[in-house]
């Protein structure tokens, strides 16, 4: 379904040459669940950012159902992490959501359609009347991949949508996530740095290293389709896939300082 | 109800102590250029008749708001424009701050000389004056469009037409009603000022007139007739303002709640 090949992408300007990703390869099959996690700072966003034709990448090609992708493709929809920044404030839910569908040729009727369902999957169908701003930060997020649902995607890129939300607002998203994905039979790319949320919500975990980036490990995760906050998070299978994945971020990292020019001195969490 | 009624007698409370100042103050006045205002407004009714009200204030009124028009529609396209390309805001900006420093009653006599002296030189002349605060908190609030808002339009493919209707336009709206305030004020002056120049009607003329026939209290009559003007438009453009930026309002309202 998705495909990306060789992706590289180098920022130059005003004589620095920074070079973010610098080759990755990897797919996403129909109806997947990928998490892809990685250190921070490692250009996770340069590749969502290249992945829905936002930016042109410097090498390598981004294919999405055998096409290229060469601009904002319109089979793919975008969970940001602002959320407050990304749904307009003067627009009211129904129409923050409806918006996106306009430029598609449907008629009102279907539209509507779309939208009602959309906001009834997200439990927000009573909130359609109001402005964003008058919604939680959850809430408001909640819009967004309302929004991004009844836009129809082939594929929904989320980038670190849960980011900027408290952990109980955060556990009832990531289910709200697993819970659409398994109804709708969707493509999701979820890219996070929380270890333990690409564990919980992916069927599959890309690791990538540190910037420059390159895929380091890409991990099937074998847990039961069947998860929830409280029993999943303590099986065993879970804490040995995420110290897994942990370990090989955290070799990602100091992978950087071998690397890098400038090294940080930022040691990393204790946990 | 009872909440109502204190906020009237707070909106009322300093004007009608300012009028009764003046009314006191000027009761025993026996200068001739400061009649009591007993006498203005003794005399107001038979100035400001309906007839009076045709032909003097309504050709004003008509002037302003097709001169404020013309500025906000021009204000709004041309600051759209510059604030969207950074290429075209390079070559602008000196020469828009030279143009914008220019008192615009400076180019009455300009103006005149190829506009003539009737309506199209006073509807020039607001024009010219209003459209520098639109234009310019335009350019600034097009300019401040938020780049994630601008990245979610372009990634659910939100171009052409609806990009700027219902992303670009809206989200500069709360400076562009700030230069549409500005605008307003300077608006009813260029009106007064243009009038004073060879004109055959309008509020600014018949003051003007009043003065050189030395007929003093309906002068002042006029000046008060010009302050009621500019309170009912500011009240006005107060209720347009509420209705359009209620979402702006009620947006900044909750983040002061919640930072």
């Amino acid at each position: 379904m998705l495909d990306v090949r060789g992706l590289k992408k180098v920022y130059e300007g005003s004589g620095r040459r920074v070079e973010a990703v610098r080759d990755l390869t990897f797919t996403v099959e129909a109806g997947e669940l990928v998490c892809l996690v990685g250190p921070s700072g490692c250009g996770k966003t340069t590749l969502l950012k290249c992945m829905g034709g936002l930016l042109t990448p410097t090498a390598g090609e981004v294919h999405l159902a055998g096409r290229k992708v060469s601009g904002p493709p319109p089979g793919m929809a975008f969970v940001f992490q602002e959320y407050g920044r990304s749904l307009f404030p003067w627009m009211r839910v129904a129409d923050n959501v409806e918006l996106p569908l306009k430029q598609k040729d449907l008629s009102k009727a279907r539209r509507r359609e779309l939208v009602t369902d959309a906001l009834e999957s997200v439990d927000l169908a009573e909130a359609a009347g109001a402005y964003p701003w008058q919604l939680s930060g959850g809430m408001q997020q909640r819009v967004a991949i309302a929004r991004a649902l009844a836009y129809e995607p082939e594929v929904l890129l989320m980038d670190e949508p849960f980011a900027a939300v408290d952990a109980q607002t955060r556990a009832d998203l990531e289910d709200l996530v697993r819970r659409l994905w398994r109804e709708r039979g969707i493509t999701i790319l979820f890219v996070t740095h929380d270890i333990d949320e690409a564990v919980y919500l992916g069927e599959r975990v890309i690791v990538l290293s540190a910037s420059p980036t390159v895929v380091r490990e890409q991990l099937k995760v074998d847990l039961p389709d069947e998860r929830d906050q409280l029993h999943t998070r303590v099986t065993p299978r879970f804490a040995e896939l995420r110290t897994h994945v942990y370990e090989q971020i955290q070799a990602a990292k100091r992978g950087v300082v071998q690397d890098a020019v400038v090294t940080k001195s930022d040691t990393p969490p204790l946990r | 109800m009872k909440r109502f009624a204190l906020r009237l007698v707070f909106v009322l409370a300093l004007p009608a102590l300012l009028v009764a100042v003046w009314w006191l103050a000027s009761d025993g006045s026996t200068n001739v250029f400061w009649p009591p205002l007993r006498t203005i407004l003794q005399t107001f009714p038979d100035v400001w008749t309906a007839e009076r009200l045709r032909t003097d204030v309504l050709p004003s009124i008509w002037r302003l708001a097709a001169g404020y028009a013309l500025a906000a529609v021009a204000g709004v396209a041309v600051g759209t424009v510059i604030g969207s390309y950074r290429r075209v805001r390079a070559v602008c900006e000196p020469v828009l701050e030279f143009l914008r420093a220019v008192p615009p009653p400076v180019l009455i006599p300009v103006i005149m000389l190829f506009a003539g002296i009737g309506d199209t030189m006073k509807v020039t002349v607001i024009a010219s004056g209003c459209v520098w605060p639109i234009l310019l908190n335009t350019v600034e609030g097009v300019r401040a469009v938020d780049p994630v808002m601008l990245e979610t339009a372009r990634s659910y493919g939100i171009t052409g037409p609806s990009r700027l209707r219902d992303l670009v336009l809206r989200s500069a709206s709360p400076q562009i009603f700030a230069g549409l305030r500005q605008a307003l004020s300077i608006g009813i002056i260029l009106m007064v000022i243009s009038e004073m120049f060879a004109a055959s009607n309008g509020i600014g003329f018949t003051i003007v007139q009043f003065q050189r026939s030395f007929a003093v209290p309906d002068m002042w009559t006029g000046i008060l007739v010009l302050g009621l003007l500019g309170y009912l438009l500011s009240v006005v453009f107060q209720l347009v303002e509420r209705r359009a930026l209620a979402w702006y309002h009620g947006l900044r309202d909750s983040t002061r709640r919640s930072p």
